[in-house]
């Protein structure tokens, strides 16, 4: 199952080292993960995608507690979670094509961001299984590259006990 | 947060501009001191020359091993036997990468220790400078923290935070990495504040309704039993766990680590539990129907098969740490804080129980399987000398160990009664501790009769140490259990591999004309005969003194339970009804 897990760390050097290095000592799988920073500076945010049963992904979340430059850690349901991913597709486009392709990226909400003679860039950020839907439906025309950030997460406002009331 | 064991001292009161200017060595030493170091261990080197020119004329005892491994080992020695920080100081690379054993013999075992670590000038450093090494890179997941201080004046502040860190919580190695610009550039003091870490807050209390939970369950239950760690020591709560232990009447079972934690004399004791534990302790465990954890971790040393282990029983979990609840067997009541407080608590809330039937069965279990070996061979069992240090030394001494057969025979046949009376390495199994950990406690407890009851091979590894005791006039005392064998390996060898002792036998020196070379008494026992005679008189030297016994060859450690195999299924009980 996947979890998603938002830790809020310093902004200090070495601590995304310290994170990735205790996920691969504790040999935990990391699905993504996207770090950024916050509107305070002295913190970041890391959004951490992990694969595992409910006990595993409990260890994960104290094992990162333990890591003294990590402020505070949240596991997310998927549930009640905003989580979205960013990608950026460069997409093979011969003018008969063009229809179709902007077509598509229309119906996905998705973004023309650049275009030359044989591709387009499409950037989409959604959920995790509409980049998978527009992914699948770009690939008959032959996807060039693709960059994804992985996800980043926000516990839903409607859920009163989401912890973005808090 | 807890402060109280950090609060500000006199300083703090002054105005912060009359603090002085100070260069980075100088702040080094100045905020040791003002964090109550008054000995420190450490190795020399090019970049830690500014502030062993500080350390010159400091008040501080400093100790100079024969490597830098050696003198992380004093640190955690020192910290053990003491229950203050230990702290270490190496130069940058080599130096540094030398510490790497020590400081995770001192993570497995949560030892609270600071290590100080010269770096590379900052603009050098990524270049692949003469004696640079990524300390901290190397170190991350050997330390409960750690860091570099790229800027004089983060410096103070860091040692403050590392102290900190290193004692409060479940306690840890700290390191910090300080560039040689560092400590020449030049910063005003500060006054000690405290330290707040946004990420770091430890709990110190446990929660009153998991107390109380927790107490219900031991009222309700007819066969308890405690099964206590180092954490107990750690948290200097024996007191509380006796008045806990004898209060609720439950029988008391101890990890490797949680030897000295509870009076091993007294009748309620099950002594140590796990592979190498008593029959009677792995069996209680097994039988009992609640396991009160406390300040321990279930160690695959201790459970033996996960699925298995104490298969009838609940369990309530009191550790600092909230990451060790839950890891390996399912709580069902966790209480997160210090066990001193948590058992004080606790014992409020317990009542005394008879459980006659309990005790009765514990009572049969040590009468039909006590601990044994052959005491009718005329050879040296390696049993007999250990039971002859504790003859000669009782309550005495402080034990330290090397790791191995050995190891595990001291912790069967001496009976350890008092906490920090017992320092050996559990977590890591560090060959090569014994020596140099002796030295620091003896650092730390000058007045103590400190024995380090090692192994040949264990020996062999540090001990260059012994010119470090003499050079110190340390007396610390060693008796080598030799069998000419990396012991426990060779057992492993018998046991699994069909005897094909691969590798496992070195060639040794002459112990106790090496012990004599570095200036150090040295004795060599071949007899059994001469064994108490060799150890009155080894108690008697006020030098520090090796005593090679030569001991049956391949004596086995019983009982065993076999990796894979649940605690009840023991190897080596039937050897024991044979010689009863």
């Amino acid at each position: 199952m996947k979890h998603i897990i938002s830790a809020l760390v310093q902004n200090k050097p070495g601590v995304l080292a310290h994170v990735a290095g205790m996920f691969a000592a504790r040999a935990f799988n990391i699905d993504s993960l996207a770090v950024g920073r916050t509107d305070d500076p002295q913190l970041s945010r890391m959004t951490i995608v992990v694969l595992g049963d409910d006990k595993v992904v409990e260890q994960v979340r104290k094992q990162l507690e333990k890591i003294i430059d990590v402020v505070k850690v949240q596991d997310f349901s998927l549930k009640d979670v905003v989580a979205h991913d960013l990608m950026l597709m460069c997409v093979h486009m011969p003018p008969e094509k063009r229809h179709e392709i902007l077509a598509l990226v229309e119906m996905f909400k998705a973004k023309v961001v650049d275009i030359g003679p044989k591709f387009v860039m499409v950037e989409l950020a959604n959920s995790e299984d509409k980049l998978e839907a527009f992914i699948d439906a770009c690939r008959p025309y032959g996807i060039k590259n693709m960059v994804r950030t992985g996800t980043v997460a926000m516990g839903r406002l409607s859920q009163p006990n989401s912890p973005e009331n808090q | 947060m807890n402060n109280s064991s950090h609060s500000p001292q006199g300083d703090s009161a002054q105005n912060q501009s009359a603090l002085p200017i100070k260069t980075g060595a100088e702040i080094i030493v100045d905020t040791l001191i003002e964090q109550g170091v008054d000995t420190m261990f450490g190795y020399l080197g090019g970049v830690v020359l500014p502030l062993f020119d500080k350390l010159y004329d400091a008040p501080i005892n400093f100790i100079i091993p024969r490597h830098e491994q050696g003198g992380c080992h004093m640190a955690d020695g020192y910290a053990r036997a003491s229950g203050k920080v230990g702290c270490i100081v190496a130069t940058s690379g080599p130096g540094a990468c030398n510490l790497v054993t020590g400081i995770a013999n001192a993570m497995m075992d949560s030892i609270p220790m600071v290590c100080l670590t010269g770096q590379v000038r900052t603009d050098l450093i990524g270049n692949d400078a003469f004696q640079e090494a990524d300390t901290t890179g190397i170190t991350r997941p050997i330390t409960k923290h750690n860091m570099i201080v790229k800027d004089v004046k983060d410096l103070q502040q860091s040692i403050r935070e590392a102290f900190y860190i290193a004692k409060t919580g479940r306690q840890g190695p700290v390191l910090i990495d300080i560039p040689v610009d560092v400590e020449v550039a030049k910063c005003q003091m500060t006054p000690f504040n405290g330290v707040n870490m946004p990420g770091y807050k430890p709990q110190a209390k446990g929660h009153h309704r998991q107390i109380k939970m927790a107490a219900e369950m031991i009222n309700k239950s007819e066969r308890p039993v405690l099964y206590v760690g180092g954490g107990v020591i750690t948290a200097n709560a024996s007191d509380e766990l006796r008045a806990f232990a004898q209060k609720a009447n439950v029988p008391v079972t101890m990890t490797l680590l949680g030897l000295g934690a509870y009076d091993q004399m007294r009748p309620e004791s099950l002594d140590m539990l796990g592979m190498h534990g008593t029959a009677y302790a792995n069996y209680a465990v097994q039988e009992c129907d609640l396991l009160i954890a406390v300040g321990a971790r279930f160690d695959d040393r201790v459970t033996g098969k996960l699925k298995t282990f104490a298969p009838n029983a609940k369990f309530i979990h009191i550790d600092i740490d909230p990451a060790s609840i839950s890891k390996n067997v399912n709580v069902q009541i966790p209480v997160v804080g210090d066990a001193k407080y948590i058992l004080g608590e606790m014992t409020k809330e317990v009542q005394h129980k008879d459980r006659k039937e309990w005790f009765a069965k514990i009572a049969d279990w040590k009468k039909r399987f006590p601990l044994q070996y052959d005491t009718k061979s005329p050879n040296i069992k390696p049993q007999y000398v250990i039971e002859q240090i504790w003859e000669a030394t009782k309550d005495n001494a402080i034990i330290v160990t090397g790791v191995g057969q050995h190891q595990m025979w001291t912790a069967q046949f001496y009976k350890h009664s008092r906490p920090r009376h017992f320092i050996t390495s559990g977590g890591l199994g560090t060959m090569g501790f014994g020596l140099p950990a002796a030295i620091g406690a003896q650092v730390a407890k000058p007045d103590a009769l400190v024995i380090d009851i090692d192994g040949d091979s264990s020996f062999n590894m540090t001990m260059a140490e012994i010119c470090t005791a003499v050079q110190y006039e340390l007396p610390v005392k060693v008796c080598i259990i030799n069998n000419g064998y990396m012991g426990m390996v060779r057992q492993w060898q018998e046991l699994f591999y069909g005897k094909r002792y691969s590798k496992s036998s070195l060639q040794n020196p002459e112990f106790a004309a090496v012990a004599q070379a570095f200036g150090a008494v040295g004795m060599m026992v071949d007899k059994k005969s001469e064994v108490k005679s060799a150890i009155a008189k080894m108690l008697k030297e006020k030098k520090p003194c090796v005593v090679d016994f030569h001991v049956e060859r391949e004596e086995n450690v019983w009982p065993m339970v076999p990796t894979g195999k649940s605690l009840h299924e023991m190897d080596g009980l039937d050897i024991f009804e044979s010689m009863a």
